[in-house]
């Protein structure tokens, strides 16, 4: 049993269609189509790399290279966490705060729910290791990226207000409080719409990809509910620290707000 | 030990080093252009900002505590009040009825929504919200810049009285040199961020 192997042939006549768009982007000046087009390459291009990176390892499945690849995953995953921010931590607060918490929340996720839950032999077989630390640290990043984004650009907005009960006598965890709780809720929507939807609107990825490999329906389900969960803790406790992380470091320890920590732009 | 508000070798950007003591039930005042770093003294001294230098309540420097613990005891009324609330009564947790009297507001004032209110009304509101802490000293940035003379006078009154009844330490910043006078036990005029007290 196994998927239908695709030919060449296959994805440069589904590469049609993305020229189509590009070329009817370009005609009526949606401005989009550069864009476009570089992302549809590196898409190709990114995912070929992995899939050699990955058949070198799944032949070489030893725990220093898995270690490697994730490590690398985690990095890149830091860095575009920083990109998304429109004002970040300078210094190495702007790639710590999230990749930090990022580490944390997925790989202990992921070590847990490989451990514990699915069990393959070894724990860290790469098959399983990597797509399951790719699915956690995509969506973790999601979440940290927008609750972040959202804190401290609520605490640049409100900045007078937070230090007028600064002025009141609130400890800076109070006087913050209103905006942590909101930058926590905004990480968090992408994962419960995802949770409140499966199934109905949509077919999550990981599923759906079980089921063209001929996977049974109910195993395949079985797993998305499974990632479903480890996705929203995941996410959950990785913005829970990054947001806290970021919260403590926008005062001092005397409780100054000290919006000079972070850069524009 | 010095009681009230005691400041040494206070220093933050163009300001300083300067040292003043303001006693209990004493009202300091002090005027000078804008630039000349009044709100930044105020705000070194509530330690919002970074700064060189030692302020002292009671003989206990801001250091010895917490800094939320310093900020309500030495209060600083910023210019321009900030709500969060929709309502005023939001930003109240039980304030004493007689404080809104002498204020000139009703206890339904609570129930008032911020957007409504005036500019002076929120600053008369801001200076009770503050008020609820029971600071041992106020600084006010000029606490009565939006409001008409009736309301003026009602805030001079309330503060004399604060100083006589509950022995508190203030420091005054106003533009207006009659008004610096007025109320102040003494007066300094404040320069490019020197102080110097007028006779």
């Amino acid at each position: 049993m196994g998927a239908i192997s695709l030919s060449s042939l296959d994805l440069a006549l589904a590469s049609t269609m993305v020229l189509l768009l590009a070329w009817i982007s370009r005609r009526m000046q949606f401005g989009i189509e550069n864009r476009l087009l570089v992302s549809a390459l590196r898409t190709t291009v990114q995912l070929t790399l992995i899939g050699f990176v990955l058949k070198v390892l799944f032949d070489n499945a030893t725990l220093y290279w898995v270690a490697l690849l994730a490590v690398l995953m985690l990095l890149i995953a830091g860095r575009e966490v920083m990109a998304r921010q429109e004002r970040r931590f300078l210094g190495w607060w702007g790639y710590g705060v999230g990749t930090l918490s990022m580490f944390i929340s997925s790989f202990a996720v992921t070590v847990l729910a490989l451990s514990v839950l699915i069990q393959p032999e070894p724990w860290y077989l790469p098959q399983y290791a990597i797509p399951l630390l790719g699915m956690l640290l995509g969506n973790t990043m999601n979440g940290i990226a927008l609750g972040l984004d959202r804190l401290t650009s609520s605490a640049w907005q409100q900045r007078q207000q937070i230090e007028a009960r600064l002025m009141l006598g609130y400890p800076a965890a109070r006087a913050i409080e209103d905006i942590r709780r909101d930058s926590m809720r905004v990480g968090l929507v992408p994962i419960v719409n995802a949770m409140a939807a499966a199934g109905v609107i949509s077919l999550p990825g990981m599923m759906t990809g079980q089921i063209l490999a001929g996977a049974p329906p109910l195993e395949a389900v079985k797993y998305q509910i499974l990632i479903m969960f480890l996705i929203a803790a995941g996410t959950g406790f990785g913005t829970l620290g990054a947001v806290w992380l970021g919260a403590r470091r926008l005062f001092d320890e005397r409780e100054r707000l000290r919006l000079e920590r972070l850069g524009s732009g | 030990m010095a009681p009230g508000l005691t400041i040494k070798q206070l220093r933050r950007l163009h300001v300083g080093p300067l040292d003043l003591e303001v006693a209990p039930g004493e009202c300091v005042t002090l005027a000078g252009p804008s630039g000349s770093g009044k709100t930044l003294l105020l705000r070194a001294i509530a330690d919002l900002d970074e700064h060189e230098g030692e302020v002292l309540l009671d003989g206990v420097p801001s250091g010895a505590m917490r800094a939320h613990e310093w900020r309500a005891k030495v209060g600083l009324l910023a210019a321009e009040s900030q709500w969060w609330g929709e309502r005023i009564g939001d930003h109240f947790a039980g304030l004493d009825e007689g404080l809104l009297e002498r204020l000139g507001f009703g206890a339904e004032v609570m129930g008032w929504e911020v957007a409504r209110c005036s500019t002076g009304e929120r600053q008369r509101l801001a200076l009770l919200r503050l008020l609820q802490n029971r600071p041992r000293a106020l600084l006010l940035d000029e606490p009565t810049a939006s409001l008409d003379g009736e309301n003026v006078a009602r805030v001079e009154r309330l503060i004399e009285e604060l100083r006589r009844e509950a022995g508190l330490a203030v420091l005054w910043v106003s533009h207006d040199p009659a008004q610096a006078q007025r109320v102040a036990t003494r007066y300094f005029r404040i320069d490019v961020g020197r102080l110097q007290e007028v006779a």
